[in-house]
């Protein structure tokens, strides 16, 4: 059996540390997650407007978001933003703003999707019932849409939530940088460090993320529309 | 903004342009053969077989790219096994890919119409022909616009091989920044090439999607 260099997380506090650096992650996420739902839904329900103002610009801003890597973004926000207009952004900041343009844009997108696959005869029967706009739009739409829209913003979170190991570029302590600082505190006491806790930290972000997909999956399956 | 400075990082961010390009799209040729098999292999639910696929999608699409890429090219080294930088970056892409590939295509595969498969069966054609000629056409090309998505998604998750120092345009505009200081120029280089790998693939993915979709299958 060789030398799996896992002993190195139960020495001292190490185990703890990542767990406080997956926490990091988790938090980042967590707020852009809060921001991009909310705000995401709003852009979306403007992204089925006819204006052609609303539309140009909704649909650069969506196109901009789907050509840009994330990484990019965050290079441009976090050094390039703070060069150009010469202000300091906390990397954690800079991360949280980055994935909430990044998530906006994506929520938007799928809110909008949601809304446009009501068949119309959904708004024109609730139209010879005699529905008023605002009815058919709470009454009708609005329960139709969320069903099909949580299980799909479930899966942004965790896209959210992987995305964020990203932040270790631009100098954010998280769990992965946390688990660098140990491999290398220990180079010499376990050599074989770099096997056990990066294989500690895929296993990490599994545990958080495959519970959340396994959820979305049951509500897709339990809401599918027929 | 020196457009001075621009024109002389160009052959850097060429050659940068040029890793990124072949290592991407070898790992995205390889995924789609990954994905491909994983997907036939839970559709047609071969035993044993079709639980190691299903544990290998869940794994791979449950976590980032960077952390599987830290733990193929820093972690396996400790257990013997060595692979060169561009071997890890391909692998981990194509692993990753994969995984969302097989989901994207077994949806695909889903969507083929039983009557499809039966009249195909009524009219004499193997195992082998309906699958070939039925099947697979059909799952291809519903697929389309996925496998679109997954490409543009890989072209973008290859930004963080930097983190496993392959120099591609990441890095390379990482570096000249860290050297020179010249953020805004490499920034927005790094832009204008990210945006000449990525349009081609869009606009040749609608192509195919109007292309292909002649008509909605069993209607």
């Amino acid at each position: 059996m060789p030398d799996l260099g896992i002993d190195v997380l139960f020495k001292g506090t190490n185990a703890k540390r990542l767990l406080e650096g997956l926490w990091v992650s988790v938090r980042i996420s967590l707020i852009s997650v809060a921001i991009s739902l909310t705000l995401g839904v709003v852009v979306g329900i403007l992204m089925t407007k006819r204006q052609k103002a609303i539309r140009i610009l909704t649909r650069g801003y969506l196109e901009i978001v789907r050509f840009m890597p994330q990484m990019v973004l965050l290079f441009i926000v976090f050094f390039g933003t703070t060069r150009v207009f010469g202000w300091n952004l906390d990397a954690e900041f800079a991360a949280v703003v980055v994935f909430s343009f990044w998530g906006v844009a994506e929520m938007a997108d799928l809110t909008r999707g949601a809304l446009i696959s009501i068949p119309k005869h959904q708004y024109e029967s609730a139209e010879a019932l005699g529905f008023s706009g605002r009815q058919t739009y709470f009454l009708i739409i609005v329960p139709q849409t969320v069903r099909r829209l949580i299980p799909l913003s479930i899966n942004l979170i965790t896209r959210m939530i992987k995305t964020t190991s990203l932040v270790m570029m631009i100098g954010v302590v998280e769990v992965l940088k946390v688990g660098q600082q140990i491999i290398e505190a220990n180079r010499k006491s376990s050599p074989n460090a770099a096997f056990g806790v990066y294989a500690t930290v895929f296993v990490l972000y599994f545990l958080v993320c495959w519970p959340i997909s396994l959820f979305a999956k049951h509500l897709e399956k339990k809401w599918a529309v027929e | 903004m020196n457009l001075e400075v621009m024109k002389d990082y160009l052959p850097l961010f060429g050659e940068a342009l040029w890793l990124t390009f072949w290592i991407g799209w070898l790992g995205i040729l390889l995924s789609f053969v990954i994905g491909f098999v994983t997907a036939l292999i839970r559709h047609y639910h071969i035993p044993v077989l079709q639980r190691i696929a299903g544990f290998y999608i869940e794994l791979f699409r449950n976590t980032p790219l960077l952390v599987q890429l830290f733990f193929i090219y820093f972690g396996l080294p400790k257990l013997g096994l060595s692979l060169s930088a561009e071997f890890c970056g391909i692998l981990g892409l194509a692993l990753l890919g994969g995984a969302y590939m097989a989901e994207t295509f077994r949806s695909g595969l889903l969507t083929v119409e039983k009557t499809q498969i039966e009249s195909a069966m009524s009219l004499g054609m193997k195992k082998g022909q309906v699958l070939r000629l039925v099947v697979l056409p059909e799952a291809i090309s519903v697929s389309i616009p996925g496998f679109t998505a997954n490409v543009i998604f890989l072209l973008k998750e290859t930004s963080v091989f930097s983190a496993i120092s392959l120099m591609d345009l990441m890095f390379t505009a990482k570096d000249l920044i860290g050297l020179y200081y010249k953020t805004a120029e490499c920034l927005t280089l790094l832009v204008i090439f990210y945006l000449i790998i990525l349009l081609p693939v869009s606009f040749f993915g609608s192509y195919l999607e109007r292309r292909v979709r002649h008509a909605g299958f069993g209607d």
